[in-house]
């Protein structure tokens, strides 16, 4: 197993690598951070902005290879490199990641926790009502974008606060600054709510989840080991949620992996629509803006988080099925 | 004959019988609506911006004067031609490549599964987004191609597991000793029978790719103006949504139904071409 995993890791370096690269390259060629620089009134002088886009190794007077190589270098020591107007890449990245962690764990926690808990009552209850019920629903909301859905749940929520006549439930930015202590605490409590539902009911949530967990259970439970279990004695109750949820829990397992691998940079979309300054939403504002060092490490970083999710999937699967270790 | 026997499957299937129900009252609606309606798509009605549904304008107009009925039928051909030609490029891609890798095995299959992890890791909403908005006069045909390149590559791999296992069937050994070059075999024995696979993946391609495209557009990266589809349309009336919510409305509504209905069928066909799965 720890031979097996030391090889995945080794081609999974040489993949971010390569991905990393390429996506210098491309922002690189492609993207024109003299244009920010040369629209600005009263005009500067060409030297000037040469010798400051020189300065952040933005220049697209270098070779792009040259380029390339400081960045390399630089990446290689730690260092990012600066965004087009001067700062440091490496400061906001470690401020946005955890925006976005803040943003994303309890979403991406409780769209599995409900996932698995509905998925695998539908199954117990097969063609009952309340797995029709919960069949119909997540098939409804696997049909809805999260751009949909979101901005759906901010217009329900302005109309709620409007006929209420106060803002009973925030629906933009991450807290107000002008509070402090436990009422700050309250208040990102509040501004947390809407993001959370959006990101854990929706198709890459519980209605996903619920969708996988029930199949797999179906699997599961026509299988002898599940009948063996309750006929030597377990109580029915014991019988599910030991032997038959573990054991169905793989699939939806290595999908939560990865999930939680992109955790950071998973939720584009809900950061720009309520307006939290997270990973995704720098990656949409620096490709309008032209900023490559803010790509390149958006897209670095995001390939890391893969790389970690599809070996935690590996761990876990290998903790849920016996047959993996064994091997 | 297997084809009779999975339609009357497929129509016995509540879901299916549903979705398909819905999904041709939606393509009629697209594509005979603009006929009923009073105004043309690029027509702009300067007596009336962002006033509500009525009857003169049934969906309303948007901030420029357009009468968001017929600018909506509009965006939704082309969701709707662009979800088909993704899916079947995407997943013609995905047969291909997984049907060589798995048949000829050896280096063939190395450099196509390691091709297919790389992109895999290479972000694909960044590359779709640098490069999409750069393309020449905003030619949506070359969004398509973007669109597919990157949605095939799951389902590659499962195509090159089972294809290993119809290598060794004896009916494909057969036609081998017989000369049959390997290429034909490829596309006479191996393809179609994976064919149940390949017709679910290109249904639930189809709704991916009509989010996919709508997600990208909902940023400006997608189909660039004046093209119109329902993700760009859905980005600007979600701007306003709280002051003007038919803009928002309208083709977000279109757009879940039209996904809801593509994934219905896809369901359906999967319950009846491959009736021992319930996944």
């Amino acid at each position: 197993m720890g031979k097996y995993l030391l090889r995945r890791l080794a081609i999974n370096v040489i993949l971010v690598v390569i991905a990393s690269s390429l996506a210098y390259m491309l922002a690189a060629t492609t993207m024109n951070p003299r244009a920010a620089y040369q629209g600005r009134q009263p005009p500067v002088p060409e030297a000037v902005i040469d010798k400051t886009l020189d300065a952040y190794n933005l220049n697209d007077k270098t070779p792009v290879l040259q380029r390339y190589a400081t960045w390399a270098t630089g990446v290689v020591t730690g260092d990012f490199g600066k965004t087009w107007n001067g700062a440091s890449v490496n400061d906001e990245l470690g401020r946005r990641m955890f925006v976005s962690l803040r943003l994303l764990i309890l979403g991406t926690l409780l769209g599995f926790a409900i996932g698995v808990a509905l998925g695998a009552y539908s199954a117990v209850k097969q063609y009952k009502f309340g797995d029709r019920l919960i069949g119909v629903g997540s098939f409804v909301l696997m049909a809805i974008p999260v751009f949909v859905l979101a901005t759906l749940l901010a217009i329900a929520t302005y109309n709620l606060n409007r006929g209420l006549g106060f803002t009973l439930i925030e629906y933009t930015g991450e807290y107000n600054p002008k509070l402090s202590g436990f009422d700050q605490f309250l208040n990102r409590l509040n501004h947390l709510i809407l993001p959370t539902i959006s990101l854990s009911i929706g198709g890459s949530g519980a209605a996903f989840y619920s969708r996988i967990q029930r199949n797999m259970m179906l699997d599961v439970l026509g299988q002898d080991f599940v009948r063996t279990a309750m006929a030597k004695g377990l109580r029915r109750r014991t019988a599910l949620m030991k032997h038959a949820l573990r054991t169905a829990l793989i699939p939806s397992a290595t999908y939560f992996a990865f999930s939680v691998g992109t955790v950071f940079t998973g939720a584009i979309f809900t950061e720009k629509i309520y307006n939290w300054h997270g990973m995704g939403a720098w990656l949409v504002d620096s490709i309008n803006a032209n900023d490559v060092n803010s790509v390149a490490a958006v897209t670095a970083f995001t390939a890391v988080c893969i790389l970690f999710a599809s070996l935690l999937s590996d761990l876990l699967v290998a903790a849920l099925d016996p047959r993996v270790r064994v091997s | 004959m297997r084809s009779k026997v999975v339609l009357r499957r497929l129509f016995r299937n509540n879901q299916a019988r549903y979705g398909f129900v819905a999904l041709v009252a939606l393509v009629l609606v697209a594509y005979v609506g603009p006929y009923i309606g009073k105004y043309d798509w690029t027509e702009k009605d300067f007596m009336a911006f962002l006033s509500a549904p009525s009857a003169d304008h049934w969906w309303g107009t948007t901030s420029i004067g357009q009468d968001l009925y017929a600018v909506t039928l509009r965006g939704m051909q082309k969701s709707i031609l662009i979800g088909l030609m993704v899916a079947l490029i995407s997943t013609g891609l995905a047969a291909i490549v997984g049907a060589f890798a798995g048949y000829f095995g050896g280096w063939v299959d190395r450099v196509l599964m390691w091709g297919v992890e790389l992109l895999l890791v290479l972000p694909s909403f960044l590359l779709i987004a640098i490069i999409s908005p750069r393309l020449k006069s905003g030619n949506w045909l070359w969004f398509v191609v973007l669109l597919a390149a990157f949605s095939w590559m799951i389902t590659s791999r499962v195509v090159r597991s089972m294809t290993m296992s119809l290598r060794e069937r004896e009916y494909v050994q057969a036609a081998l000793y017989m000369g049959i070059p390997r290429w034909k075999i490829i596309f006479r024995h191996i393809v179609p029978n994976m064919s149940s696979l390949l017709i679910i993946d290109a249904t639930l391609n189809v709704s991916s790719a009509i989010i996919g495209e709508a997600a990208l557009s909902f940023f400006g990266f997608g189909i660039q103006p004046p093209d119109v589809s329902l993700g760009t349309l859905i980005a600007t009336g979600s701007d306003n949504a709280t002051g003007y919510p038919w803009l928002f409305v309208f083709p977000a509504g279109l757009l879940v139904l039209l996904v809801l209905s593509v994934n219905l069928i896809g369901d359906g066909l999967r319950d009846a071409l491959d009736p021992g799965s319930n996944s």
